[in-house]
């Protein structure tokens, strides 16, 4: 009898250890499928960069009065995480703060790249004799202080550029992120491409073999270091030195003209300078910044942050409505979802990355068929849609104007084939 | 009565098959997480063979990857080390004052020892950074570095604050009270007729420690800071806010006022964001790999440590 329970008692143990190889082989090889399992209200699934969470949180609970049967949720877990999911089809969509690599691309052919948003980073300082912003940098400066061969603040390289100001002569410590990050990743990259030295002996990453000054974990770590730290310098995400109010430098620009302050015009304009060098979403991204672009007012150290997805859903989502409710909420997000950028500091996308994006929207499939068609779907169309439309359209939103002079309006734009 | 016995010896058996499976989970876990560590991180020792221990190299940047986990082993056995030397003594004192203190005081203590215990490690770190690092750069490291920093190796480079010696003060801190609170229930188990017995001898107070207490209690008193020493190889997050995340040859520790890196911090600050399958992805679980071992080594020493000071006292501690 008791011989019985033994036997029983090592059978439940084998099948207890089976159990948890299986859940561990299931999850780690990603056989399951997301599914949604409410066909009314559906949800889209995404993770990766935690520089456009805000922004896609505020995304998320405005477009529920636009489709509330869309339920959004993004996980914050970094681009690395994200994109792990992508190419294991965990997730329909991930975002990404630097383009996927050639190696990663392969591990997810046909992915779509989707710039989404535009970001900057400030290089931010605490030197008490210059309580203000505007200390005047070249990128080759940045490089040189990075790699510790620039020291003092009142170093003839950097004095150069601002005579006005009196520079102290004290050591200048340098704060980097110690935490891999796309924000280490742009500065690098722009620091790469200026100083060939750099290039050489650091090189762009999200975390790289930089061993002068200190590394602090995260933005906020960063800043609150440089704000506590007299003479010292950081480079962090742009919101964080506004919502601090931190000294922050201006940047030399990419045609050595001009030295340029990160706002949202000289970041939108570092954008436009560089569309048309991008390349289509289904395109290979690799090595693709836009750090340095010309112009004389842009700000070279502006990065876009990425919507990936793959141009096929089918093996993401379970059914044909569900991806065009994705495909429209992209849409969705890269029109009149821009509208919602200024107020988080994020910059709007100008408008000839949003064309840009949206061709690539366009090319969304499920199991071949085209998601987004034109008699469907509002199609991007290089429009000369009058100022005064949009006027009329906010009169019509503040109550100013009846419903009836609104239509009649529309009716106006399409008797006159200004828009059909 | 025949029926009776039946049901006894059913609910017998079924008692010994959860136990038996809960004390089989243990082991599925532990082997589990080994072979997972074991086969995510082989690439990297494939790459590297056992070099990877012993290399300092870091690089991530992909086409010039080179990895290596010594700069963060030392890292990890340093702040400990540093850690553990400044918290035995203070706790070991805790829980003698305590043990020691009238009624009410002595419940107000533990309470606070108890509260302290369970404060989540983020909280120390933030505390560490914004509030202690201030205070401790000025009162301690400036003075020091600018007395000592150009002659001495140890107090060399920049008093920052964010240092291995910041990291290991408040790693300390952090751990006072896990050790406190075990030494105390272990200090309160010697029994009292040892104590009187030396008392009645002419024993001082300190001598009644030595004599009485301390050779009762010292197996206990070990494993109550290997507990420590657990926490601290394993901390994170507070480790990670303060000991300025060197990497590579940079982080291998050369004074206590340069910045470190342990094997968690290195974890922390780059695993959300190594890429997939990448050759960086597998050196962070191999330094996982290796942290896991080093804390089965402590246990086992432990362990070994333990039933050593059982045997020596043998007379006295088996009651």
């Amino acid at each position: 009898m008791y011989k019985l329970y033994q036997n029983y008692a090592y059978f439940l143990c084998i099948l207890v250890l089976l159990c948890f190889i299986c859940l561990d082989f299931h999850y780690s090889y990603g056989f399951e499928k997301i599914q949604s399992n409410n066909i009314n209200k559906f949800q889209i699934n995404g993770a990766g960069a935690s520089f456009p969470f805000p922004l896609i949180d505020l995304w998320r609970t405005k477009y529920i009065n636009v489709n509330p049967e869309i339920n959004l949720n993004y996980q914050s877990i970094g681009s690395g995480g994200g994109i792990k999911q992508h190419i294991e089809k965990t997730i329909q969509f991930a975002a990404t703060d630097v383009p996927l690599t050639k190696n990663e691309a392969k591990l997810a052919p046909n992915t779509l790249h989707i710039p989404e948003t535009l970001g900057a980073i400030a290089v931010i300082y605490n030197i008490p004799e210059i309580p203000h912003k505007g200390l005047k940098l070249t990128g080759v400066n940045l490089a040189e202080i990075y790699m510790g061969e620039i020291t003092m603040w009142n170093d003839p390289k950097i004095k150069i550029h601002n005579l006005e100001v009196d520079l102290p002569n004290e050591q200048i410590i340098p704060i980097r992120r110690s935490d891999s990050s796309g924000t280490t990743f742009i500065f690098t990259d722009y620091l790469s491409k200026l100083s060939n030295e750099f290039y050489i002996k650091v090189g762009a990453g999200k975390s790289v073999p930089l061993g002068n000054g200190v590394a602090v974990i995260g933005n906020e770590g960063v800043t609150n270091i440089v704000e506590n730290t007299f003479y010292s310098i950081g480079y962090v995400e742009l919101a964080y030195a506004l919502q601090t109010n931190i000294s922050f430098a201006y940047i030399e620009n990419a045609d050595q003209t001009n030295f340029v302050e990160p706002t949202i015009d000289s970041i939108s304009s570092a954008a436009s300078m560089m569309a048309y060098d991008m390349p289509h979403a289904y395109e290979s991204w690799d090595g693709i910044t836009i750090t340095n672009s010309p112009g004389i007012e842009s700000y070279p150290l502006s990065s876009f942050t990425y919507l990936i997805i793959y141009d096929d859903l089918y093996d993401v989502i379970n059914s044909k409505e569900h991806a065009i409710g994705l495909a429209n909420l992209f849409y969705w997000m890269l029109t009149e979802g821009q509208n919602y950028s200024k107020s988080l500091f994020y910059v709007p996308l100008p408008e000839e990355i949003v064309k840009l994006s949206i061709t690539g929207i366009i090319n969304l499939k499920y199991d071949g068929e085209l998601l987004i068609n034109d008699a469907k779907s509002p199609h991007y169309v290089d429009y000369n849609v009058p100022i005064w439309v949009k006027h009329v359209a906010q009169w019509w939103i503040d109550d100013m104007i009846s419903d009836q002079e609104y239509i009649d309006n529309i009716n106006y734009l399409l008797t006159n084939k200004i828009i059909k | 009565m025949y029926k009776n016995f039946r049901a006894n010896l059913i609910s017998d058996n079924t008692f010994k098959i959860i136990i038996t499976v809960s004390a089989i989970y243990i082991l599925i876990i532990v082997s589990l997480l080994i072979t997972k560590l074991f086969f995510e991180s082989y690439p990297i020792w494939h790459a590297n063979g056992l070099s990877f221990i012993v290399n300092s190299d870091w690089n991530t940047i992909e086409g010039r990857e080179s990895f290596g986990a010594l700069p963060y082993i030392l890292g990890t056995m340093i702040t400990s080390a540093i850690a553990m030397a400044i918290a035995i003594p203070f706790s070991i004192g805790i829980a003698m004052f305590v043990s020691y203190t009238p009624q009410k005081l002595h419940v107000f203590l533990n309470f606070i020892i108890d509260l302290l215990a369970s404060i989540p490690s983020i909280i120390y770190g933030l505390w560490g950074l914004i509030i202690f690092r201030p205070i401790f750069i000025k009162s301690v490291e400036i003075p020091i570095h600018d007395m000592l920093g150009k002659h001495v190796w140890l107090f060399s480079g920049i008093p920052m604050g964010l240092d291995i010696i910041t990291a290991s003060i408040v790693l300390s801190i952090m751990i006072i009270p896990t050790i406190s609170s075990v030494s105390r229930e272990i200090i309160k188990s010697v029994p009292i007729q040892q104590q009187e017995a030396a008392f009645m001898l002419g024993a001082t107070e300190w001598e009644i420690f030595k004599l009485a207490i301390f050779p009762y209690s010292k197996a206990g008193l070990v494993g109550a800071s290997i507990l420590g020493l657990g926490r601290a190889v394993g901390e994170t997050m507070a480790i990670t806010m303060l000991i300025g995340n060197a990497t590579g040859n940079f982080a291998l520790p050369k004074s206590l006022f340069q910045a470190g890196q342990t094997m968690s911090s290195i974890i922390a600050n780059e695993f959300i964001e190594a890429p997939p399958l990448s050759l960086h992805l597998s050196a962070l679980i191999g330094i996982g790999l290796i942290l896991l071992l080093f804390a089965i080594c402590i246990n086992i020493i432990a362990h070994i440590l333990v039933i050593r000071m059982l045997k020596v006292q043998e007379g006295s501690i088996n009651t």
